[in-house]
């Protein structure tokens, strides 16, 4: 298993978000699917330690995430979260950031081939590039870190159909070409029955369902 | 530099007809300031009237001991001021109290050390006092800055640390800021200073009976001497600060419900 969650939970504000959570992520692509306010983004935020669990535990490669340098693990295991937040300056400055912060040689023409943008985008200011744009742009930042697995927060919420299926088909180019593993949270199940393997189903900070594909989403 | 002038006690309260002047003009415009014209008044008479003899004690026992003291109670209360501007910061009055203590305690110590002043209470009491002020001032602003920047940033910040970035290195552009807002106000006034307005000691000095030589000279000492100090301490400020909105594992801390520990 890539990932394990071992009876997770955490509280915000009082409330219970995440309830006892156990489930298994398998290499390969994952969808978290489930209505807005599930935890899913949550869940996300877990899985590179951009926060931690109040209970219970979560595994990578059977080891405890607490076990982990969080700086090397997020290199590791990156996340695009689901609004765009690039740095001030051009798409190439922020993945030679990115590419700096793993200690990874940038290759931005493939890089930004990955994300499905063109080798000009480099030279763009990222305050010209629209949503969806930004969005690759974000994308391509998280893979110029090289990382093993990539975990993304509603990629296409924020757009048009036309926008979405250039991402959509950028990421199933990923899996394709690049041994990434890919964790996707979605609110839309036929989102995740184009992108992914393995489906985890949250409902009001509970596991609702996990397992392949055809099982969960049937 | 030593001059004296003799202020009689008519004089000060013939000045309140301004004050009134001040109210009347509240109350005709219906500002709604006059409460807190009077309140402001009332204070500064107590207020400065006690701090008077504070230091007409401080002056007549000619120790340094009782200036270190007094220097110490100003970054104290500079530092519980502060920390009311700074609301959005969590746990801001530590760094508070060190920003204004290394900035007093370096500022002062090089004037002396430098030879421009003597190690006495006439020179280290009100320079003292115009150093921690100006501090507090500056780091008050730096932080209130800091804490808006961190609330707006915050998925750029998290968007970085999610890049393996550190906690230091996510939020150095709203660090950046935040020193800067910090420091701008005495720049730019020292830009200015002369020609939009004559600071305070230059005008103290020529009512006082001075040179003007001796005035322009003496302000520009202490524009330099709170330069130095301001930088200190908004820098000294934000650079703890920061600190106090990431958790070890560089996370950033939830602060919307409520202090989080």
């Amino acid at each position: 298993m890539l990932f394990e969650l071992r009876d997770v939970g955490l509280d915000r504000g009082g409330k219970t978000v995440l309830d006892s959570l156990g489930a298994g992520i398998p290499e390969g692509a994952t969808a978290i699917v489930g209505p807005s306010g599930a935890g899913k983004s949550t869940l996300l935020r877990l899985l590179n330690r951009l926060a931690d669990p109040d209970r219970g535990e979560i595994l990578y490669r059977a080891r405890p995430l607490r076990d982990y340098e969080p700086l090397a693990l997020r290199r590791e295991v990156g996340l695009v979260p689901q609004l765009p937040a690039l740095l001030d300056g051009t798409v190439e400055s922020n993945l030679r950031y990115a590419a700096d912060l793993a200690g990874e040689p940038l290759q931005l023409e493939e890089t930004l081939g990955h994300a499905g943008l063109d080798p000009s985008f480099g030279e763009r200011d990222v305050k010209k590039l629209s949503v969806g744009e930004q969005q690759r742009a974000m994308l391509a930042r998280a893979l110029a870190q090289r990382p093993r697995v990539l975990l993304l927060d509603e990629p296409t919420s924020a757009l048009d159909h036309a926008a979405r299926d250039t991402i959509e088909a950028a990421l199933a180019e990923l899996r394709r070409e690049l041994e990434i593993s890919t964790v996707l949270v979605s609110h839309d199940p036929e989102q995740a029955r184009r992108l992914a393997d393995w489906v985890l189903r949250l409902e009001a900070g509970r596991l609702a369902g996990c397992g392949p594909l055809a099982e969960v989403l049937a | 530099m030593s001059t004296s002038i003799h202020i009689a006690v008519w004089q000060v309260a013939a000045s309140l007809a301004l004050v009134a002047l001040a109210a009347a003009i509240s109350f005709w415009q219906k500002a709604d300031l006059e409460r807190d014209i009077v309140v402001a008044t009332g204070r500064s008479i107590v207020q400065l009237t006690l701090v008077g003899y504070a230091i007409k004690l401080i002056f007549e026992a000619d120790t340094i001991w009782l200036v270190l003291a007094l220097l110490a109670v100003m970054v104290l209360f500079g530092a519980i001021t502060a920390r009311h501007r700074a609301a959005k910061v969590p746990d801001s009055f530590g760094p508070l109290l060190i920003a204004l203590a290394l900035a007093g305690g370096t500022t002062l110590g090089l004037v002396v050390a430098l030879g421009i002043f003597e190690p006495t209470p006439r020179y280290l009491v009100p320079v003292g006092g115009m150093v921690i002020g100006n501090a507090m001032t500056a780091s008050a602003v730096a932080l209130n800055r800091l804490g808006d920047e961190m609330g707006d940033a915050r998925a750029r910040i998290e968007a970085s640390l999610a890049l393996g970035a550190t906690a230091r290195e996510a939020a150095a552009p709203t660090v950046r800021r935040s020193l800067r807002s910090g420091m701008i106000t005495l720049v730019d006034s020292t830009k200015t200073t002369g020609l939009i307005f004559f600071p305070g000691t230059m005008v103290g000095m020529l009512l006082a009976g001075a040179s003007p030589t001796d005035a322009v000279r003496l302000q520009l000492i202490l524009l330099y001497t709170l330069l130095g100090s301001v930088s200190i301490s908004a820098l000294t400020a934000t650079l703890l600060a920061y600190r106090n909105f990431f958790t070890l594992a560089a996370q950033l801390r939830e602060l919307e419900s409520g202090p989080a520990r």
